[in-house]
């Protein structure tokens, strides 16, 4: 029979620092959904395929569904809803509404957080960095034209206005 | 068709039909954000999994790991004694369905058979047919039950394949199975369910009037809808006997009708409220969680139960669509008219009876007119998941066949494919195979439109040495169906719409837009929701490619009928005629009274009767959808990769309401159809276990995989819709596995008959085509 004991976890999620029990058994995106109420971030597959989970651990992309929740105390989180500081939309996902880069919606949030965390890193990618950077995140419905678009033409924007991606995006 | 139909791929407008002047719009043709957007890029929006209660339980399935086999008991006391269980649901759980063919929106299946998915009844025909149910406190503790059920099976040989299922001493799967032979009752125990025909003409006749004849067999495979989001219900029994489902689902009011037959239980009783929905495609249709999640809640003593699929489950139990093997056979004249064709449908129907063939063998042959047709159309069944609805059902299969078969019918004709296409295109009151006859449609638009295209006229550096060109059209019939919707006006002159289609690509924007343009306000007045089962009347699925047709006409006829209450209010008060009262750009008027929208919707709520209108439709007068597409590829032969280059559709959308969701449709259409074409398969060893239940080894395309691809909106009008709109949705998916193998055959000379066309099995084309060559006297 598994360890059942929960364990507590302290750790930062979008800049407010929280508190939680959980069961090593459990993975940090269970936590977020079932107990932190998070749930923007979204199980597609549970095991790392389709990046519908995608978060941001010390800054740095990962799938939610394959990290353990214990594996957080002391780090530092963003998902989907702190990645727009003060609440207003950013240009990425302002972008993504322009462009009409979404049908369903339910791989959104793990390819925003996906291209943000691409845009800090590479701040004038090409179509192709787009592409490979964002073969990690499965969409079955847009046939990622719409969402390669909105990514280069985000990028584009934030190149015009000579701001660093990580104050706006 | 003029010129060239010049597109922006972001900003540009369809190419129009350039022969008679479009009526001009203010609404539709324009590109807003969606209601729904801002929820969708901030995770905010509520998905079906998304749900939570304070005392929610969490409900897992057991399911078969054998793909025959007979259930000699089921004992699931160890379970029920685990700590934190609250309730174990089986089969013997469900009453007796009746026994009769329930349509479902997109494809039917016997109400009995339905049942019998959703909870075994004493034999499992699948690998992952459920078994079994749990409720616990935590979904871990769920699991854990699943382990202490004990199930007693007695395994039996699966059939798996169409040849196994159809051979004369094949194991019988279900053994009440009677083939529906044309319509009779066959007399013996069988794995054909149906057989159909469809005949025009002489199809002898035909052949003996033809030049040049070809005939291939070919084969797909098993492939999945591949929704990112995996099936799941929450269901509240209450302690007075009212139900409460939250679902993600193409239809509501389906997963009402369909819960409310397994359960005998009456509809009144039922309440479905439809949560944001992360695709379907036509797999969120049938249900397969929704009635277990009702008994779990009331045998766990009318708490709420919820139960989420995993992916593996998704896989291995929902969707998908049926392998197939197509003979076709064709034949035309040397002056490129094609005279006679012949054709062999034959579907895996899945666990039950109920396969796409018979829509099938309608696209197979419908963008030609074609004299003398004969189709037999055949139903099997074999031990995989039962077949459900995906994208143009059945279409994409039989495209594969006939699409191939005209494409080397041109080539040995020496003919330009498209013109091949222009010759023998089907026009408005040509009849398809199943004798009826077409509407008004724009096929033959869409080829001039690829035609006309900057793609189709670039030059392909390479071509025939690696690299090759190949175009292929589809069809699909769309539909029309039933909605309902209310409109109230609200003081401040915005009004809300409240409509029950499920939103999968954009409908509230599409939905919005027409009323805004029917009542003549901007789309931004517009607050549209997607409403619960007990809050307008019945509502077909969004699925057939109907929403946007179908609510569409609702949104319009409300829009009608919201002006016609106004002006009745305004003339009430004003003391006149509602005659006498005009309405233009958002002005009431009648002699010296003069009122703006706003300040009459204020008016109205001060002085007068409220506003609130309803309309109910019943749209039949839906008008098919065609498509036409060219891909450019790279073929490399030492692996059997193939890569795209270009890809450019040409799709009649009859009128782009929100041009950049049609787009959407397009593309997204397509790269299933890619999927489909290059790599999506089921793979099972012999004892009928599915080998690929994960999303890395079920490979569906990722953004590495695709080109930008390109779309040409053409707009013939339906004339059975006020703003001429046909569905978009479905028929993009039908042309990419023919084209594909048209511009394969273009770079290399190898033409492949079986999908997937994945690495391995095209080296393997190469391969043998290459030893041929090398055996041949020079």
């Amino acid at each position: 029979m598994p360890e059942r004991k929960k364990r507590m976890i302290t750790t930062t999620i979008n800049g407010e620092e929280i508190t939680f029990l959980c069961e090593p058994r459990q993975t940090l995106l269970e936590v977020l959904r079932d107990e932190l109420g998070l749930t923007g971030s979204k199980e597609g597959c549970g095991n790392g395929n389709c990046g519908a989970c995608n978060v941001l651990l010390d800054g740095v992309l990962v799938n939610a569904c394959l990290v353990l929740a214990p594996e957080v105390e002391g780090r530092e989180l963003v998902t989907i809803e702190g990645i727009a500081p003060g609440g207003e939309l950013t240009l990425l996902q302002q972008k993504f509404l322009e462009h009409a880069a979404l049908q369903c919606g339910i791989c959104t949030p793990g390819f925003i957080v996906a291209a943000k965390a691409l845009l800090d890193e590479n701040p004038s990618p090409t179509e192709h960095d787009v592409r490979l950077w964002l073969a990690g995140n499965l969409c079955r419905c847009t046939g990622y034209d719409k969402i390669v678009r909105a990514v280069l033409d985000t990028a584009a924007a934030l190149q015009a206005a000579q701001t660093t991606p990580t104050e706006v995006a | 068709m003029g010129a060239n139909p010049k597109l922006d791929p972001i900003r540009g407008e369809g190419s129009g039909n350039g022969s008679r002047p479009q009526p001009s719009y203010k609404v539709i043709g324009t590109r807003p954000i969606r209601p729904d957007g801002v929820d969708k890029v901030t995770g905010r929006a509520l998905y079906g999994a998304d749900v939570r209660f304070p005392d929610l339980l969490h409900g897992k399935v057991l399911r078969s790991p054998h793909a025959r086999a007979r259930i000699r008991s089921i004992d699931t006391s160890q379970a029920e004694a685990l700590p934190g269980v609250k309730a174990v649901v089986t089969g013997a759980d469900l009453p007796t369905a009746e026994d009769r063919f329930e349509d479902l929106g997109e494809g039917g299946i016997n109400l009995r058979y339905l049942s019998e998915n959703v909870l075994a009844h004493g034999r499992v025909l699948y690998h992952g047919h459920p078994v079994a149910a749990v409720a616990a406190v935590s979904p871990h503790i769920a699991e854990e039950a699943l382990s202490l059920i004990q199930v007693d099976y007695e395994v039996l040989p699966p059939v798996m394949t169409l040849e196994e299922a159809m051979a004369e001493d094949a194991p019988i799967l279900l053994e009440e199975l009677r083939t529906d032979e044309m319509g009779e009752r066959g007399n013996r125990p069988t794995n054909v369910a149906a057989h159909f025909r469809y005949e025009l003409g002489n199809v002898e006749e035909g052949f003996a009037q033809a030049d040049l004849v070809v005939e291939r067999e070919f084969r797909t495979q098993t492939v999945h809808q591949g929704y990112i989001e995996p099936q799941m219900a929450t269901a509240l029994y209450d302690q007075d006997g009212q139900i409460t489902i939250w679902t993600s689902t193409q239809g509501s009011f389906s997963v009402r009708s369909q819960v409310a037959e397994i359960l005998q239980i009456p509809v009144s009783r039922i309440r479905v409220v439809p949560m944001e929905i992360g695709g379907g495609f036509g797999g969120k249709i049938t249900v397969y969680l929704e009635p277990v999640a009702v008994l779990l809640s009331r045998k766990a003593g009318y708490r709420p139960v919820k139960l989420v699929m995993s992916r593996a489950e998704v896989l291995m139990a929902t969707g998908p669509t049926s392998g197939s093997r197509i003979r076709m056979k064709m034949g035309a004249t040397r002056d490129g008219r094609i005279v006679a064709a012949e054709a062999e449908l034959v579907y895996e129907a899945g666990a039950f009876p109920g396969s796409p063939v018979g829509s099938g063998a309608v696209v197979l042959l419908a963008p030609y007119n074609i004299p003398n047709v004969r189709i037999d159309g055949y139903d099997v069944v074999v031990n995989r998941p039962r077949a459900s609805a995906y994208r143009a059902p059945g279409g994409t299969n039989a495209a594969f066949a006939s699409e191939s078969v005209v494409d080397e019918l041109a080539r040995k004709l020496g003919l330009d494919p498209l013109e091949f296409r222009l010759k023998n295109g089907a026009k408005e009151g040509d009849r398809m195979a199943n004798g009826l006859p077409h509407p008004k449609i724009g096929y033959l638009e869409t080829v001039e439109a690829i035609r006309n295209s900057e793609h189709y006229n670039a030059p392909l550096e390479g071509r025939g040495r690696g690299r090759g060109r190949g175009v292929a059209s589809g069809y699909w019939g769309n539909w029309g169906g039933k909605s309902s919707a209310t409109a109230v006006l609200n003081a401040d002159g915005t009004v809300t719409l409240n409509e029950a289609s499920t939103d999968i690509g954009g409908t509230r924007a599409s939905i919005a837009m027409q009323f805004a343009e029917s009542l003549g306000i901007p789309y931004e007045k517009v607050k549209i929701r997607v409403v619960d089962t007990d809050c307008v009347s019945y509502n077909d699925v969004t699925g057939g490619s109907r929403t946007t047709f179908g609510t569409g006409l609702a949104a319009y006829e409300l829009g009608q009928k919201m002006k016609a209450a106004m002006i009745q209010r305004l003339a009430d008060i004003w003391g006149v005629s509602p005659e006498e009262v005009v309405y233009e750009e958002m002005v009431f008027s009648a002699g010296e009274n003069r009122v703006t929208f706003d300040e009459a919707a204020k008016l109205i709520e001060r002085r007068s009767t409220p506003v609130m209108v309803e309309a109910e439709v019943y749209g039949k007068k839906y008008g098919p959808a065609f498509s036409t597409q060219c891909v450019d590829v790279e073929v490399d032969v030492e692996t059997g990769k193939v890569t795209i280059l270009r890809y450019t559709i040409a799709q009649d959308a009859g009128k782009a309401i929100h041009p950049a969701y049609v787009e959407g449709q397009m593309q997204g259409g397509v790269a299933q159809g890619v999927g489909w074409a290059l790599n999506e398969e089921y793979v099972y060893d012999r004892e009928g276990h599915l080998l690929n239940a994960s999303l890395l080894d079920y490979r569906m395309p990722t953004a590495l995989d695709l080109p930008m691809i390109e779309t040409l909106i053409v707009e013939v009008p339906n004339p059975g819709h006020p703003y001429g709109v046909r569905g978009v949705g479905e028929v993009n998916i039908v042309p990419p596995a023919a084209a594909l193998a048209n511009a394969i055959y273009d770079a290399i000379g190898v033409r492949m008959t079986e999908l997937p066309m994945n690495p391995a099995r095209l080296l393997e084309a190469i391969l043998a085509k290459q030893a041929q060559e090398s055996t041949q006297p020079a």
